[in-house]
C-alpha cells in the first residue's frame, strides 16, 4: 500500500520562491495573450516584478535547512545563494532584453515566460536533494534554453545553435539518467544524503567496503560527463561557441551564467552530499594505518574533474586568445571560467581518513565547505561580471548583428566614458585583479584548492590566468589605447541596458570590496550539509 | 599581538589619496580643468604633511610595528586591514609622498597631456595610484598586500598606455603581462603560507616562523620553502627587475611620459626590493640563506650589464633606464649580503635612486618638452644656452653616480661594506659591485659630455629657454634630499637601525647553521667554490 503523505507534511512553503516562480510563469503564458504586440514591455515589466517577489520569498531560505517533499527538496544557504545568483542574473537578463529583442525584430512575449521556466528550473536545481529531482531540475533549465536558442529564427546560425544545444543536450540528459539509474542500483536509492549513507555508512564511520563501488563510479562518471556538459567543461564543450554565437545575444548572456550556475549547483550537490566519500581503494589506503591516524586519499572521481579544470583552463583561454569578435571571446572565456569552479568540485574530493579503531573509520570531505562557498561565490561574481560585459558588447552590438569585433571597441572610452569605463572593470574582474569581485572568487577557490592539495592544479590555475590577462586586457586597449574608426553613435545603448550595465557593474564592486557580505550569507553552509548528511 | 582598532594617523595617510580621487570623480572635465589638476596636487601635498606627521610620532628605537591599525575583513578565513610601519616601511612611505606631488606638479604643462587630453582620467589614476603604493608599504596582511600590490598595476598600466610615446600599446601590455604573470605566482605562495598558518597577517606569521610552531621544510633545493621563496621572490624580482626580468622596464621607461617614469623609478621599482626584506627574509629564513649567493649574483650581473648596456644607449631615457637596473642591482646585493648594514644600506639606495633617477627622468623630460627628441645626439653645449638647467643637471648626474656628499655614495658604500662583512657572500662580490660604480661614472659622464658639454653645433638648441619657475620648484625638493642625505646620512640610518638589526638577530642563526654545516647545500657548495 502506498503512504500518500498529507499535504502538510510535503512542507511546501519551503519550496516557496521555485513553486511561485513556476505557477506565476503560467499565468503569464496565458495573460501575455491580451498584451497588444507593441505593449510587450509590459510583460517585461511584470516578469521583473515576479523575479523581485521571488527574491524576497528566497531570504529565509538562508537561515531554514529544512527538506520538503519527502526529502526530496531542500532549502538551505546553498540553495538561498543559488536561487539569489539565478534570480539577480534573470533581472539583469530582462533588462538586456527588452530594448534587443525589438530592435532584432524577434520581440515575443513567450521568451519571458521561457526565461522564467529556465530560472525555476535553476532554482529547483540548487534545492535538489534526490537524483531524480536533479533530472527533472535539468531539463526544466535546458529546453527553454534550446527554444530561446533558436529565438531568431530566420538567422540560419540561430536555428542551428538551437538544434545543435537542443541534440546535445539530450544526450547529455541521457547520460544522467544512466548514471542516476547505476547509482539507484548500487545503492537502492536516488536521495542525495542516503547515498552518501549508503557509501560511508552511518555517522560518517566505514565499516566494510562497499561491494558495488564499480556501478557507482560508472555511475559517478557519467553524471559528471552530463552535467559537464551543462557547464561546458572540456571535453564536452563542443558545442558552446556555436550555440552562444548563435543565439540571441541576451539568450547568450543568460546561457553563460544561468544555464552554468544551474549545472554547477548539480553537479555541487551531487558531488558534496550523494558522492565525496567514493574513495576506491580504501582497503589499500588503511592498511598500514594505526589507530589515531589521519591521511588523506583522492575519492575516485577526483583524478577525473582535475583532469577536466585543467584541460578546461588550458583549452578555455588559449583559444580565447585568438579570438577577435567579443562575443565568441566571451564564450571560450566562459569554458575557461567553468575550469575554475571545477577546480573547486574537484577540492572536494580530498578525502580525511582517521583509524577510530580497528575496522573502524571516519572519513570526511573536509574541504567540502571551503570549495562550496568558493565555487558559489565565483558563480556570483561571475555573474555579474559576464553579464556587465555582455551588456557593453550588446550597447555596441547593431541590428544585423555587426559590431561585435574587437575593432569595434576602439576609442570607445572617448565616445562613451562611463561604459568603458565599467567595461574595463568587467575586465579586470574576468582576470581576477583585487578589488573586483572577480578577484574574491578565484581566492577563494584557489585557497580551497591549495589548502586540499591540488598544488600543481592551482598553478595551472594562475597561469592561466595570467594567460587571460592578454586577451581581457587587449579591449582595455582598444578602449582606451586606440583611436576610433567609426564615430556613429551605439544603436544598442539605450537606458534599459545601461540600467543592467550599472547594476552589474554595482554588483561587481561591491562584492570585490565587501566580501563578507557574499560569505556571510553562506556562513551556515556547512554545518547545514552535515546535519542533512549526520 | 593586539593592535587597536581606532583610526591611526597610517589608516588617514593611506587613504587621503582615495578622498581625492572621489572628489575628483565628481569634477567636471572641461569646466574645472585648472581646479582638477590643482585638487590632486592639494591632496598629495596633504598626504605628504599626513606622513610627515607620521614620521614625528614615529619612534626610532623600536624595531616593531608602530601606528598600527587592525580591523578584521574576513575573520573567516583570517584576513584583516592591518597597517603599520616600521623603520623601513616609514622611509619608502615618506618616498612615496615626496615623489608623488612631484611628479603631479611636473604634470600640470606637460603637452602630451594638454594633446592627449584626458585631464580628470590623468590625475584620477594619479592618485589611485598614489592609495595603492602607500598601500604596498604600509599594509601587514599579504592578501590585503596582494590586492594593493595588484592595484598599482592598473593606473600605471594606463599612465604608460595613453599618455605614453608612440610606441606606448606595446609597453604598457608588455608592462602589465609580465608585472601579472609574476603576481600570480606570488599569490599562489601566500595563500599556501596563509592556510598553512591560519592566518594572513605578517607579524604574526613571523612570530610563528621565528618561534618554530610553523616551519616549512629546507632540505636541498626542491624543498617547500625553497619553492614558497621562489614564488615570492619571482614576483618581486620582475618589479624590480633583478636581471635576467628586466626587459619590459626600457619599454615602459621610454615609453612612460615623464611623471609615469618618476613614479616608476622613484617608487614602482622600490615595491618589489621592499616585498624582498619585508616578506622573503622574515618569513623564509632558511631559503633566503641557502639562496643568497645567487640573488646577489644575480644582483652583481645586473650592476654591471645595465652600466654596460646604458653605456651603449644613443636615447637619454634609454640610458637613464638601464642605468635603474645598475642600480637596483645594488640593493638586491645589499639585501642579499643578509647584514644590517647592507639592508640599510639597500634601504638608503632605494630612497637615493628615487631621488637622483627621478630627477633625472624629470630633466629629460624638461629638454623633451623643448625639443620633443630624447636622443643626445640632437643635443651638445645645452649648459651654455640653460645655465640653470645645467648646473642642476650636473648635480644630479653626480649624485646618480655616486660621487661622496651627494646621496648616491652613501647607499653603495655601505652596501659594499656589508657585502664584505657577509657571512654569505665572497669578497669578489664586492669587487664586481665596484667595478660596477667605475662604469656608472662612464656612463653618466659620457651622456653629461654629449648633452651638455661642447659647443652649440645644432641651430635649434640656440634659443632654448632656461627653466622656468615651476621647473625650478620642481627640482627644488630634488636638490634639497640630495644634499640632505649625502651630508647627514645618520638621520636616515637611524630611522632603520633599529628595525634591520631585529631582522638580522632573526637571520642570524640559519646563517650560522649555513656556516658552520659541514654538508651545505648542493646549490650552496657550488657557489662557495666558485665566489670564495
Amino acid at each position: 500500500m502506498i503512504d500518500v503523505p498529507s499535504f502538510a507534511e510535503l512542507n511546501l512553503e519551503v519550496a516557496l520562491p521555485g513553486i511561485f516562480l513556476a505557477l506565476f510563469t503560467t499565468v503569464l503564458l496565458i495573460v501575455d495573450l491580451f498584451i497588444p504586440k507593441d505593449r510587450k514591455i509590459t510583460t517585461a515589466h511584470l516578469t521583473i516584478g515576479a523575479l523581485v517577489v521571488a527574491f524576497v520569498l528566497n531570504l529565509p531560505a538562508f537561515n531554514a535547512g529544512e527538506t520538503a517533499m519527502n526529502e526530496m527538496f531542500i532549502a538551505d544557504a546553498f540553495a538561498g545563494f543559488v536561487n539569489m545568483i539565478v534570480i539577480t542574473g534573470a533581472i539583469i537578463t530582462v533588462l538586456l532584453s527588452v530594448d534587443y529583442m525589438k530592435r532584432s525584430g524577434i520581440e515575443h512575449g513567450e521568451f519571458y515566460s521561457l526565461l522564467l521556466f529556465s530560472v525555476s528550473g535553476i532554482m529547483f536545481m540548487g534545492s535538489a536533494n534526490d537524483l531524480i529531482v536533479v533530472f527533472i531540475a535539468l531539463e526544466l533549465l535546458s529546453i527553454p534554453l534550446y527554444v530561446m536558442a533558436a529565438l531568431r529564427h530566420d538567422d540560419v546560425k540561430s536555428e542551428e545553435s538551437g538544434i545543435k544545444y537542443f541534440i546535445l543536450g539530450a544526450f547529455a540528459s541521457a547520460f544522467f539518467v544512466y548514471g542516476a539509474a547505476l547509482i539507484y542500483g548500487a545503492t537502492g536509492t536516488t536521495n542525495l544524503p542516503e547515498i552518501f549513507r549508503a557509501i560511508a555508512g552511518a555517522d560518517g564511520i566505514v565499516a566494510t567496503e562497499n561491494s558495488a563501488m564499480i556501478y557507482l563510479v560508472i555511475g559517478a562518471a557519467m553524471v559528471i560527463v552530463a552535467l559537464g556538459f551543462k557547464v561546458a567543461a572540456v571535453p564536452f564543450h563542443m558545442w558552446t561557441p556555436d550555440v552562444y554565437e548563435g543565439a540571441p545575444t541576451p539568450v547568450t548572456a543568460f546561457m553563460s551564467v544561468g544555464a552554468k550556475a544551474g549545472g554547477f549547483a548539480g553537479l555541487l550537490r551531487v558531488m558534496i552530499i550523494g558522492l565525496p566519500l567514493l574513495v576506491v581503494n580504501f582497503g589499500d589506503a588503511v592498511e598500514t594505518m594505526a589507530i589515531g591516524e589521519t591521511i588523506t586519499v583522492p575519492s575516485a572521481w577526483q583524478t577525473a574533474l582535475w583532469l577536466i579544470a585543467a584541460a578546461t583552463m588550458i583549452f578555455g583561454n588559449f583559444i580565447a586568445i585568438s579570438q577577435t569578435n567579443v562575443k565568441r571571446m566571451l564564450a571560450y572565456s566562459s569554458i575557461a571560467h567553468a575550469g575554475y569552479i571545477l577546480m573547486a568540485v574537484a577540492a572536494v574530493g580530498t578525502v580525511q581518513i582517521t583509524k577510530v579503531a580497528e575496522n573502524d573509520y571516519t572519513m570526511v570531505a573536509v574541504y567540502a565547505e571551503s570549495a562550496l562557498n568558493g565555487a558559489l561565490v565565483y558563480l556570483l561574481a561571475y555573474t555579474f561580471t559576464n553579464l556587465g560585459a555582455f551588456a557593453v558588447v550588446m550597447s555596441l552590438e547593431n541590428n544585423d548583428g555587426s559590431g561585435t569585433m574587437l575593432d569595434d571597441f576602439n576609442g570607445l572610452s572617448k565616445r562613451h566614458p562611463l561604459t568603458a569605463a565599467m567595461m574595463a572593470f568587467f575586465m579586470l574582474s574576468l582576470i581576477g585583479v583585487p578589488t573586483t569581485a572577480g578577484f574574491i572568487g578565484k581566492f577563494l577557490i584557489f585557497d580551497a584548492a591549495i589548502q586540499a592539495g591540488l598544488i600543481p592544479l592551482t598553478i595551472i590555475g594562475v597561469l592561466t590566468s595570467a594567460v587571460s590577462a592578454y586577451y581581457y586586457v587587449r579591449i582595455i586597449v582598444n578602449m582606451y589605447l586606440k583611436d576610433a574608426a567609426v564615430t556613429d553613435e551605439a544603436v544598442g545603448l539605450t537606458p534599459y541596458v545601461n540600467y543592467a550595465t550599472i547594476v552589474a557593474f554595482a554588483g561587481t564592486l561591491i562584492f570585490g570590496l565587501f566580501p563578507m557580505l557574499a560569505l556571510d550569507l553562506l556562513a551556515s553552509s556547512g554545518a547545514q550539509i552535515a546535519t542533512l548528511l549526520f | 599581538m593586539e593592535f587597536s582598532s581606532s583610526l591611526s594617523l597610517t589608516t588617514i595617510t593611506l587613504f587621503l589619496p582615495m578622498v581625492g580621487f572621489t572628489i575628483l570623480l565628481f569634477m567636471n572635465e572641461q569646466k574645472d580643468k585648472e581646479a582638477i589638476k590643482w585638487t590632486a596636487f592639494g591632496f598629495s601635498v596633504a598626504t605628504f604633511i599626513a606622513s610627515l606627521l607620521m614620521a614625528f610620532q614615529f619612534d626610532n628605537n623600536d624595531s616593531g610595528l608602530q601606528l598600527a591599525q587592525r580591523i578584521n575583513w574576513l575573520p573567516s578565513l583570517g584576513i584583516s586591514y592591518f597597517v603599520g610601519v616600521d623603520g623601513l616601511s616609514m622611509l619608502l612611505v615618506l618616498l612615496s609622498t615626496v615623489i608623488m606631488p612631484i611628479a603631479i606638479f611636473a604634470s600640470f604643462n606637460a603637452g602630451v597631456i594638454e594633446e592627449r587630453g584626458r585631464v580628470k582620467l590623468y590625475y584620477l589614476f594619479m592618485l589611485l595610484l598614489e592609495w595603492a603604493m602607500i598601500g604596498v608599504f604600509v599594509v601587514q596582511d599579504l592578501i590585503i598586500f596582494y590586492i594593493f600590490w595588484e592595484v598599482t598595476l592598473v593606473p600605471m598600466y594606463f599612465l604608460i598606455g595613453i599618455w605614453g610615446a608612440e610606441n606606448r600599446v606595446y609597453a604598457a601590455v608588455k608592462f602589465f603581462l609580465y608585472t601579472m604573470a609574476g603576481s600570480v605566482l606570488m599569490l599562489l605562495a601566500l595563500l599556501y603560507v596563509g592556510g598553512q598558518a591560519g592566518t594572513f597577517a605578517v607579524p604574526e606569521i613571523v612570530a610563528q616562523v621565528q618561534s618554530g610552531q610553523l616551519s616549512f621544510p629546507m632540505d636541498g633545493i626542491f624543498s617547500t620553502q625553497s619553492f614558497l621563496f621562489l614564488g615570492f621572490l619571482i614576483a618581486f624580482a620582475i618589479k624590480v627587475p633583478v636581471w635576467p626580468l628586466h626587459s619590459w622596464l626600457p619599454d615602459a621607461h621610454v615609453q612612460a611620459p615623464t611623471a609615469g617614469s618618476v613614479i616608476l623609478a622613484g617608487v614602482l621599482l622600490k615595491m618589489g626590493t621592499y616585498g624582498m626584506v619585508r616578506f622573503c627574509l622574515p618569513m623564509f629564513p632558511q631559503a633566503s640563506v641557502e639562496w643568497a649567493p645567487i640573488i646577489a649574483a644575480l644582483g652583481v650581473i645586473g650592476i654591471i650589464y645595465g652600466a654596460w648596456v646604458s653605456f651603449a644607449q644613443t636615447d637619454i631615457k634609454k640610458l637613464v633606464a638601464y642605468s635603474s637596473v645598475s642600480h637596483l642591482g645594488f640593493v638586491v646585493l645589499g639585501i642579499f649580503s643578509l647584514t644590517s648594514a647592507g639592508i640599510q644600506g639597500a634601504t638608503l639606495q632605494m630612497i637615493s635612486h628615487g631621488v637622483s633617477t627621478g630627477g633625472l627622468f624629470l630633466l629629460v623630460g624638461m629638454l623633451y618638452e623643448r625639443r620633443h627628441t630624447k636622443l643626445m645626439a640632437a643635443y651638445g653645449g645645452i649648459w651654455k644656452v640653460m645655465p640653470l638647467f645645467g648646473g642642476i643637471s650636473l648635480v644630479v648626474s653626480l649624485s646618480s653616480m655616486g660621487l661622496p656628499g651627494l646621496n648616491g655614495f652613501v647607499g653603495e658604500f655601505t652596501i659594499l661594506l656589508g657585502t664584505l662583512g657577509s657571512d654569505v657572500l665572497g669578497t669578489l662580490f664586492a669587487l664586481f659591485a665596484t667595478a660596477g660604480v667605475i662604469m656608472a661614472a662612464v656612463y653618466i659622464l659620457y651622456m653629461f659630455q654629449k648633452v651638455y658639454m661642447g659647443e652649440v653645433d645644432k641651430a635649434e638648441n640656440k634659443n632654448l629657454p632656461d627653466m622656468n619657475w615651476q621647473e625650478v620648484a620642481v627640482m627644488v625638493p630634488i636638490l634639497l634630499l640630495i644634499f640632505w642625505i649625502g651630508l647627514q646620512p645618520s638621520a636616515w640610518f637611524d630611522v632603520m637601525d633599529a628595525t634591520a638589526n631585529a631582522l638580522v638577530n632573526q637571520l642570524q642563526p640559519h646563517i650560522e647553521a649555513v656556516k658552520n654545516s659541514g654538508v651545505p647545500t648542493a646549490f650552496h657548495d657550488l657557489m662557495m667554490h666558485i665566489w670564495a
